[in-house]
């Protein structure tokens, strides 16, 4: 042994794999770190105006630095809710169907929401003006825009990834279960309602709230479909949204104003963050059940 | 749970068949495959969508749109050609820079690190990945854009020893006055390396771990292992992963808007591989030229660049899935 160990090759061969390890390491420190420095810049700089009296006031015309993004966050939970409303029936009905059916329409359907996924979500904004806000504002020169409209945009971004994860969740479910419901004479409605779904139940949860943590920061679909507000405005008409506001006080000349991008930006990572955690608590509750 | 194929039919088989004899099954059936239905329609009704509305432009500028490189309303000018240029530099860019950083974190995490602490990185990179793109460009407005310009671009700009370098010169030169295709390329890379990284470790993952004992057996070294064993049979995984990246990076509309410039290079195509110089992408000139579009033919022509956007980006992502599919189906095999 002692006479192989110190072979020039076996030497070679061990530094080799030493380097190796290092880069490797070095590459994912540098990962984490330059992603670090960002999370951190944005607390340091988020937390000067992160304040009640931020999130309870509109905008002060009159004494900006009092003013706050009040309209912005009813404007994106409404959107949210609406994004919600339409991605939950139409993601988790197709998603059983994929655990229910195999066979070619089946790939098809799975193979095109992946598409669909990875379509840029500017994509996703501009469909939703072509289709309704062009031919409404052609009639009606200068109207169209509207919460409901920023809802449906962001309720198609979430579809893909509510069937993804309802299809995974399902497969989880033991086999046995759905024999034994259908052995009993259940019918398959009744079986997938009352024994797999409500088994499969946490894990669909947690992927509806990543899926909302995940559109819930995008602010392209929103630019042609919701256009902003400065004040607070019914959902039927162009509403705020905090990643709209984000994006119009980051490119504001105003120091104030960008001072409260970086707020603006802490309030929304934050609420992304508590969706995501609440997420893998709630996997992590339906695992020791 | 050992599942036998039997098992599989009465559960999954045809739906038309067995279990389904009440009426109301026929109802559920009919209302799941109506939903997916409906959901592949939706899929087909984008690409419809959006050539309907830009059908307009299609008629008035022909393969012009394509072809020419200049924008200009006034002028009734529309060509497509420097944003997708742009397009491809400040993607390509991004790529080069993340992807060694990407394989070489995923190698990391999936083979090397110690168990404690794969759960927390790997939890932080899933987070990291899920941070809106308008945060990202607020941090290269306030605070990328500054440091490249006072530390590279500035010190480049004035460097006697760069502008005798052949391709060096040429790179590093331009406006550089802080937004710019090196801010947009290197904000890319920082967003995408955790989505790659992300990917590339379940892809890692996902090869047996007998491949590498079998190896290990043989006297192998850690990094001989991984590089002729490992990375090997996930290589169109990973080449699927990065692609999916590359795909990310194409269509990525908000951060990029925030620090490229938005404005075609001074060049007489429109086209310029100088870092230095600010930029236009298919997406940020979309989000910039809508809020001016007048109706009609410009907002005609903005529809058909999103329609550009669409096919090239399921043109990329119809290769990786591609691609990462047959990958798994080879570790299956």
């Amino acid at each position: 042994m002692t006479s192989l160990a110190s072979t020039p090759v076996l030497v070679q061969r061990r530094v080799l794999n030493a380097l190796f390890q290092t880069l490797c390491g070095i590459c994912a420190v540098i990962a984490i770190a330059v992603l670090g420095y960002v999370l951190w810049f944005l607390f340091r700089q988020g937390i000067t105006y992160f304040k009640p009296s931020f999130f309870t006031r509109l905008p002060d015309n009159v004494n900006p630095v009092l003013g706050g993004i009040k309209h912005s966050i009813l404007g994106s939970v409404n959107i949210l809710g609406i994004a919600l409303s339409i991605s939950i029936p139409i993601g988790i009905l197709s998603g059983v169907y994929q655990a229910e059916a195999n066979g070619k329409l089946c790939q098809v359907v799975r193979f095109l929401t992946d598409v669909l996924n990875g379509i840029p979500s500017i994509v996703i904004g501009l469909f939703i003006y072509a289709i309704w806000i062009l031919p409404y504002a052609q009639k009606h020169p200068g109207q169209g825009y509207s919460g409901i409209a920023g809802g449906a945009a962001l309720g198609i971004m979430m579809i893909p990834l509510v069937m993804r994860t309802t299809d995974e969740m399902l497969h989880l479910v033991p086999q046995s279960l759905w024999d034994a419901s259908l052995a009993l004479g259940t019918p398959r409605w009744r079986t997938m309602l009352f024994v797999v779904l409500p088994s499969a139940r946490n894990g669909i949860v947690t992927g509806v709230m990543l899926a909302l943590a995940r559109v819930a920061g995008e602010t392209a679909p929103l630019l042609f479909t919701v256009l902003g507000n400065e004040f607070l405005g019914p959902i039927t008409g162009p509403v705020d949204a905090l990643p709209l506001r984000l994006y119009k006080y980051a490119t504001s000349s105003d120091p104030v104003q960008n001072a409260m991008a970086w707020s603006t930006a802490l309030t929304l990572i934050l609420i992304i963050l508590i969706l995501s955690i609440l997420a893998r608590f709630l996997t992590r509750a339906g695992k020791r059940s | 749970m050992p599942t036998t194929d039997d098992q599989q039919q009465t559960a999954t088989g045809s739906l038309t068949s067995g279990a389904n004899r009440k009426w109301i099954d026929s109802v559920y059936i009919g209302a799941i495959t109506t939903m997916s239905l409906a959901l592949m329609t939706l899929v087909l009704a984008i690409g419809c969508a959006l050539l309907w509305q830009s059908m307009p432009a299609i008629k008035a500028l022909g393969p012009g749109f394509v072809t020419g490189h200049e924008w200009d309303d006034a002028a009734g000018k529309y060509g497509s050609a420097a944003f997708l240029s742009g397009t491809l530099y400040s993607s390509g860019i991004a790529i080069l820079v993340s992807v060694p950083i990407s394989i070489c974190s995923a190698i990391f995490l999936a083979e090397l690190a110690p168990k404690w602490i794969r759960l927390p990185i790997t939890f932080l990179i899933e987070l990291l990945a899920a941070i809106p793109s308008v945060v990202y460009g607020l941090w290269g407005i306030f605070v990328l854009i500054p440091l490249l310009r006072d530390k590279i671009m500035t010190p480049a700009l004035g460097s006697a020893a760069i502008a005798k370098i052949p391709i060096l010169k040429s790179l590093l030169t331009g406006a550089g006055y802080g937004p710019s295709m090196l801010a947009a390329g290197l904000l890319l890379a920082i967003m995408i390396t955790p989505f790659i990284t992300a990917i590339c470790r379940d892809i890692l993952l996902a090869i047996p771990t007998m491949q590498r004992d079998a190896a290990a057996g043989l006297g192998t070294t850690q990094a001989e292992t991984i590089l002729k064993v490992v990375l090997p049979s996930a290589a169109p995984g990973l080449i699927g992963a990065v692609m999916l990246g590359f795909g990310r990076a194409f269509g990525e509309t908000m951060a990029v808007t925030m620090v490229i410039g938005n404005m075609t290079p001074n060049t007489p195509d429109g086209r310029s591989i100088a870092l230095f110089d600010p930029g236009y992408t298919i997406a940020s000139a979309m989000a910039n030229k809508f809020t001016e579009a007048t109706p009609g033919i410009a907002t005609a022509a903005l529809i058909e660049l999103g329609l550009v956007l669409f096919v090239t980006s399921m043109l990329i992502n119809f290769f990786a899935r591609s691609l990462v599919r047959l990958a798994a189906r080879r570790v299956a095999a």
